[in-house]
């Protein structure tokens, strides 16, 4: 069953009048439940394919699905929408909003979707709560730990229940300790929530926790291996 | 959907984190919506001035007072020759159909005495007509009557200040005082109206039939002759018939042709003091639309800061935008925060204002009258421009891209 389908997907910037073609031609399924790792040197394209899939930005050709959805023919408010209900990010730099209490930050997204207020603070309390970090909702981000900040990042992507989660490089700013917790994390969303987890890294022993590695070179998928379950 | 309760906490947070910032953008519309408020309390104040003055002087009143006498190609002062005759008091009650009512006045000062005090005052004599002619009321007592007029009986009406002087706390109805020697039962004592257009104290006279003031106390060589002729026309608007029917009554009546000059002069005051009061109003319109300006100076400030707000925040903007924030929730986020700029220093203005004028009207004896309608005025327009002027920076907010917003640092 496929979450995600990308047909022919290329993406063209134009600088002035030089054309760059940082997609040409990815076709890619990924099916409800998967966990893939993306990786590839920068300049790849890796990083356009996600903001595509998390429908931050448009294909230049070539089509879209997500849920069955054509994302192409979605105006801007439509794919906030999309972002807000069907797709949870986490960033390398955290991206938490500064000065704001972890619980708000939780908080954020359901805002945006009109949920009572009431709702609002349980759900983000139980968000939290999965991810370890009880007793923390009032809490700054600069009062927490890079890899607590994370967590109440990844509280904020599962709070709307999204069924997909795009992670672009989670454990960059990391320690390798704390990126092992992260990782355990995100193995155990996927395996115990079903969750479909999408992540960039450079790291092989990161993506080693991924069932699925996807290469990307010069706008193009070069590899794509699934592990057997052993 | 938009959440405006979550909204406007967001914005309250955003702003105490620039304190300082926030509190200078304020500052500008503080001073606006002060000055606004204290300008149009001042010139509304200075209207009700002149508008009770013009109903202590008595309303739709025309006075027509004696000519010039021309001596040897000399021509002396106005009221310099009496000319105004009763019998033309008389003729203009009747005659004319834009009066109301007509009251004489043959005036002149004399000592008054009550037991052991005495007091100089202006000694009024006309018709009981009088008190219609000027809206002057009766705080006690009686007035004199028509027939106290025919047979020139010896009473008065006290003003305010007399009573003080001569009387202080005793009832002076139906006292006995002296006036030049000659005793007068008092029947009333009349309501105070205070100074005058000119600062005269209206309140120190005695009114008393008037030819009762001819036979007892005034005896002229001119018997029947009157100082001024006070006129009420019946309504504002018969002012002006009423001066036209004044003047070509009295032509008539003193035999003056075509070419020669009055021998007597009718003057509109209330007309005079519209026209004041008109000019104040004029000037209260102007003082706030000066203010205004400095309301509108503030709004530009708020501007400013909105826009660096949305630039320094680009990448905040670009994490709501990712987590699902739509265009009009970015929008409405910075527009809220700009109208609490506005509000905020919207009611902090309003207590300046009040505060301001409060003290203008200490520092400067000026009467300052602060209108709801114009705290109302103030606040709302500043709410009004929070908005507009909140609403470029919040447009240019919600048109970023999120990807480029989200790389911002």
């Amino acid at each position: 069953m496929a979450i995600i389908e990308t047909q022919e997907i290329t993406k063209i910037y134009r600088l002035g009048d030089i054309k760059v073609s940082a997609l040409s031609g990815v076709s890619l399924t990924i099916g409800k439940g998967e966990f893939v790792a993306v990786m590839g040197p920068s300049g790849s394209g890796k990083s356009t394919f996600m903001n595509i899939l998390g429908c931050l930005d448009k294909p230049t050709d070539g089509k879209y699905l997500l849920e069955k959805i054509d994302i192409g023919n979605l105006e801007r408010d439509e794919l906030a929408g999309i972002r807000n209900k069907k797709i949870g990010f986490i960033f390398q730099g955290f991206n938490l909003l500064p000065r704001t209490s972890a619980i708000e930050n939780v908080e954020l997204p359901m805002l945006y979707d009109g949920i009572s207020v009431k709702d609002r603070r349980q759900r983000a309390m139980a968000a939290l709560k999965s991810v370890g970090l009880e007793g923390r909702e009032d809490h700054h981000p600069n009062q927490l730990s890079g890899g607590q900040q994370q967590r109440v990042a990844i509280a904020r992507a599962l709070v709307n229940d999204a069924p997909i989660i795009l992670a672009d490089e989670p454990t960059g700013n990391l320690d390798s300790k704390t990126s092992a917790e992260i990782m355990v994390l995100f193995v155990k969303l996927n395996t115990e929530s079903k969750i479909t987890i999408i992540l960039v890294t450079h790291e092989n022993d990161i993506a080693a926790y991924s069932r699925r590695t996807i290469k990307f070179l010069d706008g193009s998928i070069v590899s794509d291996e699934k592990k057997v379950k052993i | 959907m938009i959440n405006l309760p979550s909204t406007f906490r967001i914005s309250f947070r955003a702003l105490r984190v620039n304190k300082m910032r926030s509190a200078l953008t304020m500052l500008g519309i503080i001073i606006g919506v002060g000055a606004v408020i204290a300008m149009l309390a001042v010139g509304t104040g200075a209207s009700k001035k002149i508008a009770d003055q013009i109903s202590s002087m008595g309303s739709n009143l025309i006075m027509i007072l004696p000519g010039a006498t021309t001596a040897g190609g000399v021509r002396m002062g106005s009221g310099t020759q009496p000319t105004l005759t009763m019998a033309d008091a008389e003729a203009i009650r009747k005659e004319c159909p834009a009066v109301q009512d007509v009251a004489p006045v043959l005036s002149g000062v004399a000592q008054v005495v009550y037991g052991h005090q005495n007091w100089s005052t202006g000694i009024v004599g006309t018709y009981p007509s009088m008190l219609i002619v000027r809206d002057w009321a009766l705080a006690t007592g009686r007035s004199f009557t028509d027939q106290d007029v025919k047979s020139a009986t010896k009473v008065c009406l006290l003003g305010q200040t007399v009573v003080d002087n001569l009387f202080g706390d005793t009832d002076p109805v139906g006292q006995f005082i002296r006036i030049k020697n000659v005793p007068f039962t008092v029947t009333g004592v009349l309501a105070q109206k205070g100074q005058s257009a000119q600062g005269q104290d209206q309140d120190d006279t005695i009114l008393i039939p008037v030819t009762t003031a001819q036979k007892k106390l005034f005896g002229t060589s001119f018997p029947g002759m009157v100082r001024i002729i006070m006129v009420k026309a019946k309504s504002t608007e018969d002012l002006a018939p009423a001066e036209k029917q004044i003047n070509e009554l009295l032509k008539q009546r003193h035999h003056i042709g075509p070419k020669q000059d009055n021998d007597f002069t009718v003057r509109n005051l209330t007309q005079v003091m519209q026209t004041r009061e008109e000019s104040t109003k004029v000037m209260t319109l102007l003082l706030g639309a000066i203010a205004s300006v400095s309301l509108l100076v503030g709004g530009i400030g708020i501007m400013n800061i909105m826009l660096v707000s949305v630039t320094e925040r680009t990448r905040e903007i670009g994490i709501r935008m990712a987590i699902g924030a739509k265009t009009w929730d970015i929008r409405l986020q910075f527009i809220i925060e700009a109208l609490t700029l506005s509000l905020i220093g919207g009611v902090a203005g309003i207590i300046f204002g009040i505060s301001g004028s409060e003290l203008i009207s200490t520092l400067a004896g000026w009467t300052t009258i602060i209108s709801p309608l114009s705290i109302l005025l103030a606040f709302g327009f500043s709410g009004m421009v929070g908005i507009f002027f909140g609403f470029y920076p919040a447009y240019k907010a919600s048109l970023l891209d999120p990807i480029e917003a989200l790389r911002y640092e």
